[in-house]
């Protein structure tokens, strides 16, 4: 088959399917929405492995480099010569290594939802928005064009929104999904700025060409983008950090985090999808997009990025530890997972051995979206049998559900980072990173690297330990083939996924990057986990009060962090306080009484003028023979004493 | 093809309108005139795409030039180039859509189609005419049928918004008729667009006539500060007035504004670009936080058309050719956005009978139809990818960012910001009233959209989608007539 055809039927199948399932879903598909597009989706997975098998064994290495290709592209909108918004393929290791991710993390998700959302009275229309995600999100890795980045950027972002408020009739889910929509717009807006500042600064929007003129000492245009200053930093600084914004809004980095959590309100398996494996790493894949732009071209804004992700991870994972609701716990953890990807990024430099940190990341994005996914499934299957997302109704749930257990707890090792499940060596290939660049990074992350090892047994014991087995009265067991099928091959990613060897497909350069291990670099991060793990069964494991002395001990800082630091009601009031009662009431009290105020005063003023105008005729002979006379006394005195 | 096609169809209608016997009768006559005059703006994009493929690069195709006067030298001179034919193609478009959704008006039916069909026929005379004098003559046609249609069909404080609007718009009309004849004077004794364009006037006229021709088109367009008729005259008319009015009239003023006041004194317009960005980015801002604060669905989009007309302006202040282009693709872009908006809220209205965004909520369960296009139709407002919105609105970003001073920048990032407060407001009202649970039993029992609304519904919808999924068609119709006028801007 043509190639180009092969990679773009890939995100089209999904568009099918949300065509189809959307116009007719509602009337003809009602059972069979769910067949349809898994379906479609098994083909788009199918094709992605194929066309990943073909890039990495077949054409894709030329003299031992792994090389860009552009296999179809179209122009969509011209705004100026050369500058233009183009629709195409780009294929390179980490788009190809995107594909297989989001395709087939979305294949399992659509398995696992024919069981966990049977009955569903818009189970059509639930598909279709499975559909539209799929494609937007295929899209964006593929993109070639940083427009046409943007353009899927904002389609996931609202097939996100549609799948967070797919229960409609709830306002919490409601809320949550304008929360999420807004709050990663507001990104946005910088994503926006950004590429608007970067194709002006380098003339083009074509990935590959604005890659390469704003890295090219000599190129014109990056002489003077680099010297057009604004507030002290160079237009470029500002471009790249812009971007960046965007990036941090989607990935859900500090401080603009506080959509993640909420979006829990959406159906488990779309948390599975959405908020964990995919779109939410989306930021993560345009750092590395446009990696050698900041790293050779603005390295001050790649230290930024290094630094948001690792307070992002670090302040994650505390709260992580406090919180309840199983669901929340895992976004927090994400949010944490994705601080790593962040700031190995961050610490790493373009090409050669300094490009690990960059090759680290993406692996850990690689091994991250199979042990989450599989954790929010798994937690999908905990709800779906308990009916309730809060931990307090769990324990002792090994016996009942034996499938879910097993693969949670192979999730649980591989996220602790426990040898040899497949966290493990991304993570370590991370610290490493840090340890040889930033320091500072390198201790948040380890101390990081323990805390995650403890909230995840806490969850983990919590759910399936705990309290004495107990049967829920419920008949129903662990939901069928549908929904174990995908446990279990996840289960098997996040077990194994860690002995692929990374370095030799994906790296900064191209170049095969060979993984350097080091036994004893790894005692310290393992001693952290174990220890996180210990001490979570020590506390969990047999119901005891342990833990609540434990958290009286920390007293004030356990609450800050149960509360979320409070960033929530620090942004409720800047938007409710000032942004509505500061701007948006004076301006609409203001159009209602000044501005128009004048207009209504202009209309009485002439009617009163008219009014007025309209008695001096009033057909008495008598009036008027005195305004005659009074004109000529006026006339006559003008004449005589004032003109002479 | 033949333009006098295009005002002799609505004129026929109108006439076969008032001879016709019973409702019926006068609804399907404007429909089928509305369905033709739809097919001839067809044939004419075709039949404009054709000329411009065979090379025939003349600025005005099909051009008709009859002599009416010598003195005043008057003339019925039309013909079209690619602003022309979006513009009638809109106007098509919200014409036929106008027509379905009224289909169940019952009070003095056919004065109602009668007045629809007029103020269609202006529009397209006024899109057609190279005559300023014919120009002004159409746009005048289209003001009066705004008065009686609020003032007779409309609901709430019609008889002053009917006042305020007509009032603010004979005011702008004023304007526009003293800058004409300035004009006249001072260039030759001629109306002729074209042969105006080739006249060079002097700078200080220039700057006299120029700020009086473009309020007065502002005026119809919503420039701030002369916008208030807008949130009245919207909530009071009925509505296909509405789509009609922010459809189809506030375009005529965004077109004078370009056409005649840009195109003919550059001079003039290269004095004010400075306070027309100023004014505009405040139209956009301001207008965004004030339609935040709004609970009235028909006053939302009225403010929210101050807003994104607020584009269309910005991009002509930017006087580059691709924020050119983009303000004309946000006019059309606008049109059928915000008759579509006005179309749903009036759906949603006849089966509510409230507009108070707190007073609904779940629609989405009773009304999929009609939430499904609501949704379309708010999501294009904000922007989304694949709408029309979003392309108009990104050709105006790129276009003011190739003005490189900071006053050009600061304008455009705060035009931008608008993007975020658009979502915050977009996302209440459909919050509020397709999400959410039901909080009125009563709307249990009401029907989603009859065959004439789905028809209306799903023609704005096919059109905002051919802009928003491929705009190539329309960016190859603008771009040129855009690179005409700022050839003559720059001088060249």
């Amino acid at each position: 088959m043509n190639q180009s055809l092969t990679i773009a039927l890939i995100p089209l199948l999904p568009l099918a399917g949300f065509v189809i399932l959307g116009l007719f879903g509602r009337k003809y598909f009602k059972k069979s929405a769910g067949i349809i597009g898994t379906a479609l989706l098994l083909t788009s997975t199918i094709l992605a492995l194929y066309t990943a098998y073909e890039y990495f064994f077949v054409y894709g290495k030329v003299d031992g480099i792994y090389q860009q290709f552009v296999p179809f592209q179209m122009t969509w909108l011209e705004f100026s010569k050369g500058v233009s918004i183009d629709i195409g393929l780009l294929i390179d290791p980490i788009s190809v290594m995107m594909l297989v991710v989001v395709s087939f993390v979305s294949l399992m998700v659509h398995i696992y939802s024919l069981g966990y959302m049977k009955g569903e009275e818009r189970f059509s229309t639930y598909y279709s928005f499975l559909g539209l995600f799929t494609f937007s999100m295929l899209g964006l890795v593929l993109a070639s064009n940083i427009f046409q980045m943007y353009i899927f950027w904002e389609l996931v972002g609202v097939s996100s929104f549609l799948l967070i408020g797919y229960y409609y009739d709830k306002p919490s889910a409601v809320a949550a999904c304008k929360k999420a929509f807004i709050v990663t717009r507001f990104a946005d807006l910088g994503f926006l700025i950004g590429i608007l500042i970067l194709s002006y600064s380098s003339g083009t929007l074509d990935f590959n060409t604005l890659i390469a003129t704003l890295t090219n000492p000599e190129s014109s245009h990056l002489k003077t983008a680099a010297a057009s200053t604004f507030l002290g930093a160079s237009a470029l600084t500002w471009g790249a950090a812009l971007v960046f914004i965007g990036g941090a809004g989607k990935s859900a980095m500090f401080p603009l985090h506080i959509w993640l959590p909420d979006a829990m309100e959406g159906p488990t398996p779309v948390s599975a999808l959405i908020h964990a494996a995919t779109m939410v790493v989306a930021g993560v894949y345009l750092v590395a997009r446009l990696f050698p732009v900041f790293s050779i071209t603005t390295p001050g804004v790649l230290e930024i990025v290094g630094w948001v992700g690792a307070i992002s991870a670090i302040i994650a994972a505390i709260i992580a530890c406090t919180q309840t609701d199983i669901k929340r716990v895992l976004a927090y953890s994400t949010m944490s997972q994705i601080g790593y990807m962040m700031f190995a990024l961050g610490v790493s430099t373009y090409g050669g051995e300094g490009g690990s940190g960059y090759t680290a990341s993406l692996f850990h994005l690689f091994t991250h979206a199979m042990f989450k996914a599989l954790l929010f499934l798994g937690a999908g299957a905990v709800i779906h049998y308990v009916h309730s997302n809060d931990m307090k109704d769990m324990g002792g749930l090994r016996k009942f559900l034996p499938i879910t257990h097993i693969t949670f707890l192979i999730a649980c090792l591989a996220i602790a980072g426990v040898p040899p499940f497949a966290g493990f060596f991304s993570k370590e290939e991370i610290l490493l990173a840090a340890y040889h660049n930033n320091m500072g990074i390198y201790w948040i992350a380890l101390i990081t690297s323990g805390l995650t090892a403890f909230y995840m047994f806490r969850l983990y014991f919590t759910i399936f330990w705990n309290k004495p087995p107990e049967a829920h009265g419920i008949k129903h067991g662990e939901g069928g083939f549908a929904m174990m099928l995908p446990l279990v091959l996840l289960a098997v990613g996040a077990a194994a996924a860690g002995f692929i060897p990374f370095g030799e497909f994906v790296s900064s350069d191209g170049k095969v990057l060979a993984s350097n291990f080091h036994l004893e670099f790894s005692i310290a991060p393992v001693a952290l986990g174990l220890a996180g793990i210990f001490t979570a069964m020590w506390l969990y494991k047999k119901q005891n009060s342990r833990p609540d002395k434990l958290a009286a001990s920390f007293n004030g800082f356990y609450k800050a962090a149960y509360h979320k630091f409070y960033i929530d009601e620090i942004y409720l009031f800047i938007t409710k306080k000032v942004l509505f009662n500061l701007i948006g009431r004076p301006a609409a009290w203001f159009d209602r009484n000044v501005v128009d105020g004048l207009v209504n005063l202009t209309g009485t003023t002439t009617q009163a003028l008219s009014e007025g105008i309209k008695k001096i005729q009033s057909g008495k002979v008598q009036q008027y023979a005195i305004y005659f006379l009074a004109g000529v006394i006026i006339l006559a005195t003008l004449f005589i004493y004032v003109i002479r | 093809m033949n333009l006098l096609l295009l005002i002799g169809t609505p004129l026929l209608t109108a006439i076969a309108v008032l001879l016709s016997r019973n409702k019926q009768q006068v609804k399907w006559i404007s429909l089928a005139g509305s369905v033709v005059q739809l097919g001839l703006a067809f044939v004419l994009l075709f039949a404009f795409r054709q000329e411009r493929a065979e090379n025939n690069m003349a600025q005005m195709l099909f051009e008709q030039n009859y002599k009416l006067f010598s003195t005043p030298n008057i003339n019925f001179h039309f013909g079209v180039d690619g602003i022309s034919v979006a513009m009638i193609l809109l106007t098509s478009f919200v014409l036929i859509a106008g027509v379905l959704v009224s289909w169940n008006i019952e009070k003095m039916t056919k004065e109602f189609y009668f007045l629809l069909i007029l103020l269609a026929l202006g529009a397209y005379g006024f899109f057609i005419s190279l005559d300023l004098f014919i120009l002004f003559f159409f746009l005048e046609i289209s003001v009066i049928p705004k008065y009686l249609l609020i003032g007779i069909w409309g609901s709430g404080k019609k008889e002053y918004s009917a006042n305020k609007l007509a009032l603010m718009l004979m005011g702008g009309s004023a304007l526009i008729l003293v800058g004409i004849l300035g004009l006249y004077f001072t260039a030759g004794k001629s109306f002729d667009i074209m042969t105006l364009s080739k006249t060079s006037i002097p700078g200080d006229a220039q700057h006299i006539i120029f700020p009086l021709l473009f309020t007065g088109f502002g005026v119809f367009t919503a420039l701030f500060p002369l916008h208030t008729w807008v949130p009245d005259g919207h909530s009071s008319a009925p509505t296909a007035g509405s789509m009609f009015l922010a459809g189809i009239s506030m375009k005529l003023g965004g077109y004078g504004c370009l056409r005649v006041a840009t195109y003919l004194l550059p001079e003039g317009a290269k004095q004010y670009a400075d306070l027309i960005i100023i004014l505009s980015a405040i139209a956009i801002l301001y207008g965004a936080f004030a339609t935040m604060m709004q609970k009235d669905l028909k006053y939302i989009n009225a403010y929210s058309s101050v807003s994104h007309v607020g584009f269309s302006l910005l991009g002509i202040g930017m006087l580059t050719q691709t924020a050119i282009t983009g303000a004309l693709m946000q006019m059309v872009s606008h049109g059928l956005m915000t008759a579509l908006f006005f179309a749903v809220i009036g759906m949603i209205y006849d089966r509510t009978h409230t507009r108070m965004v707190n007073e609904m909520g779940g629609l989405m369960k009773v009304m999929p139809f009609i939430t499904t296009v609501f949704f379309i139709v708010g999501l294009c407002s904000l922007g989304l990818p694949g709408l029309s919105g979003f392309v108009a609105e990104m050709t105006v970003f790129m276009g003011s960012w190739q003005q490189d001073d900071t006053f050009h920048r600061i304008a455009t990032i705060a035009a931008a910001m608008s993007i975020v407060v658009t979502a915050v407001y977009i996302l209440r009202a459909i919050g509020n009233t397709a999400m959410g649970p039901i909080k009125n039993e009563s709307y249990l029992q009401l029907k989603d959209a009859n065959w004439n609304e789905k028809l209306a519904a799903i023609l704005l919808v096919a059109g905002i989608l051919a802009i928003g999924i491929a705009p190539g068609w329309l960016n190859d119709l603008l771009r040129p007539a855009a690179e005409e006028i700022m050839n003559k801007i720059a001088g060249k």
